[in-house]
């Protein structure tokens, strides 16, 4: 164990940032708050401090939280977290329809209702799959529990002697059934389930899952493929209206003045102006933009210098907090010296690398519909956080929690770029406004430049190595980039590891495995690095220097199906071989890619990559292949093209023409082996796999051109000095 | 200032009165509650808002509600006969198709029309029909494999 171990909070990004606009109260809203006759100022702070917390999936509370049976036998599972593409509500459904020894299509999900479904924390961290499943397992099988309890005492029979399967307990000598249906018209039914969760049903042993463990596709797909599903932007409210919100034109600018006069004059607009907030709300998002360019064409801004793209690493090193608070301190873990180590070294390393802002840009917008009925709102809005945007309305509504509903429908992406809630505070505004339901989507202009962005960081490593071709130390720096991923998985007996906040000229936050993708690509670029100096193969250096079995695991599969060692026997010239693995949120990875590199042409493809991933036991292994998939090409996103320009507070690339995104084109061949632990309890999976593609992208450069990529995105150019 | 428009709308008469300059996605979602066409990106770069323009695929993010007038728009709430689906529908259903299913109406309704004027694409007519259409889920193989697979006539490809 490290002898100085200050842990690192997993996610330093999950954002905690307060509300973008507070809003005033009126007087009427102010008595209907506090009361009437109560002067004492209404803070939004109580309700901010009751914002959904940490991720963590509640256990306590009553089974009629978690699940409805129905008379007709259908079972509504009941859960706080949101469905964005990741496959949660399947899988949640298979882990009832498991424990409850239902048909899938007999159990139907609600999702993320602050009104209805319990506390499951945000949808992140991947999160859902080793705190949530547990959860609704344990809450089902309490349920099948009761069902064979009822069934017992109704046959005057031992509870060994019967069996529950197919939606019912069954009699197996006489056959006859006690369902969900009779359950449901039991009165003990309704009074067990208003009790505390029982606890000790047991779970179904993995090597007896009928419904998990077996490939299941999307439960609503009719109505994705029909159009039938309303996305949150999709929402329609009677007599709504559509909305628009005046941006500054930079970032740090303040509005000084602004004419709401002529919008005001537009038929059926509503213009309004708080504070910094302008926005207006008409019959069309035709006529609510036409509004807001009328009110744009009358206002002055108060500009900021702002520091550009240009000189960010610069900027970053510079601003970076040696010494601070209590939050904002650098995050150190020490093992061993690493002078000592270093001193041990036959051979020295030195690196820096860098990793550049990217945007998640998600195929839907931030988009919301709120509305106001009696002092109460309810908005529908795609947020991984539904108690957080709660949260955040109230206190920018000066509203109790409770008064305050969020719906999210099932969403269009998010990928970590969807936390917060400031869309739906700008359409409540609005919707309050015009006394009307209103619609509000960001464009995809303001989703580039308004929405956070991944964090850019600055790395530093220095390494030493023995005669044998051990690493002896290892000291590595991060400025920025967060803390996910950083400690290095490898064998090191002397290691500091460090992380320095600065000032990030952007706002940032969560993304598929955040962190992890900056600190595995300074680290496994860095290990190729060192077995180029150890004269050894990439491969052989990693597992020489490496004792964790499932890692290595990874490593070995991931090379034998790409044939590492015989392929790299046969070069070919202008293609290089390059791995890299690694370890995040308790599920293993490692990739091999060949990629096709030419700098005097600056081109560069990667022409295959084989992956092997291992998160313990597989629950839906349809959907961990989509979500590998998806993270292997949406990493190439990052790894070959993404990068956030920025100048004057402006952004340079904040559209898809000026941002390219992987494309069909740009889909090599992949090879994917999904490595089942079934000894193994089920971590989550849609983050993890992304961390290997970029650093086994620019280790395989260097296998082409022999010269090293450092900085994400990865690109080959001949040097012109 | 507003003008009727009239055209054919998943093989319905309607007519709409409303400013010539609207984006035929918005006309299509606000005035007649179609919200299968989605927005991306306004800049034709994502086709999202992929419609049938008499028969060919357009998108609507870009094209003013006027230069629909006359025509035959097809949504994708208007692919399907009755309770049965179209071929692509199927077959995304079938091949797991979608992630988060934001960008499968514009990707099925591009799809309907390379197969309409291509019943047998190769595999490079099929990628270079569907390059313009992003999905950020980055489910590209999947969708591949269903585009495919309706191709060959509901098989598997």
């Amino acid at each position: 164990m490290p002898d100085e171990m200050e842990g690192f909070e997993p996610e330093r990004y999950e954002l905690r940032e307060p509300p973008v606009h507070e809003f005033a109260l009126s007087r009427r809203e102010f008595v209907e708050v506090a009361g009437a006759g109560l002067l004492i100022s209404v803070s939004g702070v109580t309700a901010w401090a009751q914002r959904g917390r940490g991720r963590e999936t509640s256990t306590s509370g009553t089974l009629e939280s978690r699940l409805h049976i129905a008379e007709d036998g259908m079972v509504t599972l009941l859960t706080g977290k949101v469905e964005v593409g990741q496959g949660s509500r399947t899988e949640l459904a298979m882990a009832a329809a498991e424990e409850m020894r239902l048909p899938l299509e007999r159990v139907r999900v609600v999702m993320a209702d602050t009104d209805l479904t319990p506390n499951d924390g945000a949808s992140s961290g991947s999160r859902t799959t080793p705190s949530t499943v547990p959860a609704v397992r344990s809450a089902a099988a309490a349920a099948r529990e009761l069902l064979l309890e009822a069934a017992s005492r109704q046959w005057q029979m031992e509870r060994g002697r019967i069996e529950v399967r197919d939606g019912a307990a069954i009699d197996p000598g006489s056959n006859r059934r006690f369902g969900y249906p009779e359950l449901a018209r039991s009165a003990e039914l309704a009074a067990a389930f208003k009790q505390a969760l029982p606890a000790g049903a047991a779970v179904t042993p993995v090597k007896e899952w009928r419904v998990l463990g077996t490939p299941h596709y999307r439960l609503d797909g009719r109505d994705i493929v029909t159009g039938a599903h309303r996305f949150p932007s999709d929402i329609q409210r009677n007599e709504m209206l559509y909305g628009s919100v005046l941006r500054p034109p930079s970032y740090g600018a303040t509005l000084v003045a602004a004419d709401l006069s002529a919008a005001k004059k537009m038929p059926g607009v509503t213009a309004v102006r708080e504070g910094s907030f302008v926005g207006c709300a008409a019959p069309t998002s035709f006529a609510a933009r036409k509004a807001v360019a009328a009110i744009a064409a009358t206002a002055q801004w108060e500009t900021r210098e702002h520091p550009s793209s240009e000189r960010l690493f610069t900027y970053l090193k510079e601003r970076a907090v040696k010494e601070g608070g209590d939050t904002r301190r650098p995050r150190v873990q020490r093992k061993g010296s690493v002078e000592e180590g270093l001193a041990q070294s036959t051979r020295r390393l030195r690196a820096v690398y860098q990793v550049p802002y990217i945007q998640h840009a998600p195929m839907e917008p931030r988009g919301a519909v709120a509305e106001w009925e009696g002092g109460r709102l309810t908005v529908w809005t795609g947020t991984q956080n539904p108690l957080n945007a709660r949260g955040q309305l109230a206190q920018a509504f000066h509203l109790a929690p409770e008064k305050v509903r969020v719906i999210v429908p099932d969403t269009g992406g998010a990928f970590g770029g969807k936390h917060t809630g400031e869309c739906a505070i700008e359409a409540a505004r609005l919707a309050r406004e015009a006394g009307r339901p209103v619609s509000l989507r960001w464009t995809r202009a303001e989703e580039f430049m308004w929405a956070y962005f991944r964090p850019a960081g600055l790395f530093e490593v220095e390494a030493g190595l023995d005669a044998e071709g051990l690493i002896t130390a290892w000291d590595f720096t991060n400025y920025n980039a967060g803390t996910a991923g950083m400690e290095t998985p490898y064998r090191i007996p002397h290691t500091r590891t460090r992380f320095l906040y600065s000032d990030s000229p952007l706002r940032e936050g969560s993304y598929r495995g955040i962190a992890a993708t900056a600190n595995h690509f300074a680290r496994e670029c860095c290990m190729d690095e060192l077995a180029g100096a150890a004269g050894k193969d990439p491969l052989e250096f990693r597992l020489a220097n490496l004792d964790n079995a499932r890692l290595k695991d990874v490593l070995l599969e991931a090379a034998k199906r790409f044939r590492w060692q015989e392929r790299r026997k046969q070069r070919r010239p202008g293609m290089g071989l390059g791995l890299a693995c690694g370890t995040e949120k308790g599920s293993y990875v490692a990739a091999c890619v060949e990629v096709e590199a030419n700098r005097g042409k600056g081109y560069l493809r990667v022409r295959e990559i084989s992956m092997a991933f291992e998160c313990g036991a597989i629950l839906n292994p349809a959907n961990l292949r989509a979500q590998v998939e998806g993270a292997i090409i949406q990493g190439l996103g990052g790894a070959l093209t993404e990068e956030i320009e920025f100048e004057n507070g402006k952004l340079n690339n904040g559209s898809f023409a000026k941002y390219p995104v992987p494309r069909f084109r740009d889909v090599p061949p992949m090879e994917i082996a999904l490595v089942n632990r079934p000894d193994l309890p089920p971590v989550g999976a849609g983050e993890t796999p992304i961390v290997v593609v970029a650093p086994a992208i620019a280790n395989a450069v260097f296998d082409a051109t022999g010269v090293r990529a450092r900085s994400m995105p990865v690109r080959v150019k001949a040097s012109t000095s | 200032m507003s003008t009727t428009f009239r055209f054919t709308i998943n093989g319905k008469a309607r007519s709409v009165q409303t400013d010539a300059e609207r984006p035929l996605l918005e006309v299509l979602r606000e005035d007649l509650g179609l919200t299968g066409v989605k927005y991306g990106c306004g800049e034709g770069q994502c086709r999202a808002c992929t419609v049938l323009l008499d028969g060919k695929p357009v998108t609507s993010c870009l094209t003013p509600v006027s230069a629909a007038a006359g025509k035959k728009v097809v949504t994708i709430e208007g692919l399907a006969a009755g309770d049965r689906l179209h071929a692509l529908q199927q077959a995304f259903v079938d091949e797991g198709a979608m992630q988060c299913g934001y960008c499968v109406p514009g990707m099925i309704l591009t799809a309907a029309a390379l197969l309409e004027r291509n019943p047998r694409p190769t595999e490079t007519q099929i990628i270079d029909a569907m390059n313009g259409n992003l999905c950020r889920c980055c489910g590209y193989p999947r969708i591949l494999a269903a585009v495919r697979r309706a191709a060959q006539g509901g098989e598997n490809a």
